[in-house]
């Protein structure tokens, strides 16, 4: 299982999915209504290093973070 | 907390003199000849009552380290302290600073390292008005390579 945070204003709690990609994720992702929108903006990082393509594998245990954008200072 | 203690988190706006007071004892007898401090200060606008944030420390450990190297290879050193949670008007919730042997580098890095820090960093800032929290989206910034799931 992968565990799907949610930062920052996004403001949802953690899911928990049987995925094996990056690809099958956005799917799911895009029919939950609290989420769709927010998948535009957003940065992804697997185990907490940013990538940049969904052409990533995932396996059970991996941790998945949605970051919406940012405004420090 | 990051190694060596030159990223340093608080809760609410940060005790400005004692860690740049901290910062320039520990570091003015390392024989850099240029300490460049940035501090950023709430200000009084739009009817706030002042910021609040969120932090994600995983990543950010990893931009400060990245930032640490970058700075190491030219002989300096970057230091950082940011507020989470609540921070009222004309208080401070964010430091930087560059320790250089030489001025020219340091006043170069301190323009990338905050600039960067701004778009960067999984930083997550909140007006507060009327004592809610409002994500402060129209200032933010997409992180680079954002929208792969879109």
């Amino acid at each position: 299982m992968v565990t799907i945070e949610f930062l920052g204003p996004i403001n949802k709690s953690p899911l928990t999915l049987d995925i094996k990609n990056l690809s099958e994720l956005s799917i799911l992702l895009k029919d939950d209504t609290e989420v769709v929108n927010w998948l535009e903006n957003c940065a992804v990082a697997v185990n907490d290093t940013l990538v940049s393509s969904k052409d990533i594998q995932l396996n059970s245990g991996d941790r998945v973070c949605l970051l919406p954008p940012v405004c420090g200072g | 907390m990051n190694k060596e203690n030159r990223l340093q988190l608080f809760d609410g706006d940060l005790p400005v003199e004692e860690i740049t007071n901290a910062w320039y004892d520990e570091f003015r007898n390392s024989n850099f000849g240029a300490i460049i401090t940035f501090v950023g200060v709430v200000r009084d606008e739009d009817g706030i009552d002042g910021l609040s944030f969120d932090i994600y420390e995983p990543i950010l450990n990893n931009w400060f380290n990245s930032w640490q190297e970058k700075a190491n290879k030219n002989n300096a050193i970057v230091l950082m302290a940011h507020s989470r949670g609540d921070v009222l008007n004309h208080t401070s919730s964010y430091i930087a600073a560059v320790c250089s042997p030489k001025r020219r580098v340091a006043l170069e890095l301190i323009d990338e390292f905050v600039e960067d820090f701004k778009k960067s960093a999984p930083i997550w800032k909140y007006d507060i008005i009327d004592g809610k929290r409002v994500y402060a989206e129209e200032r933010s910034t997409k992180i680079e390579g954002s929208g792969i799931l879109a």
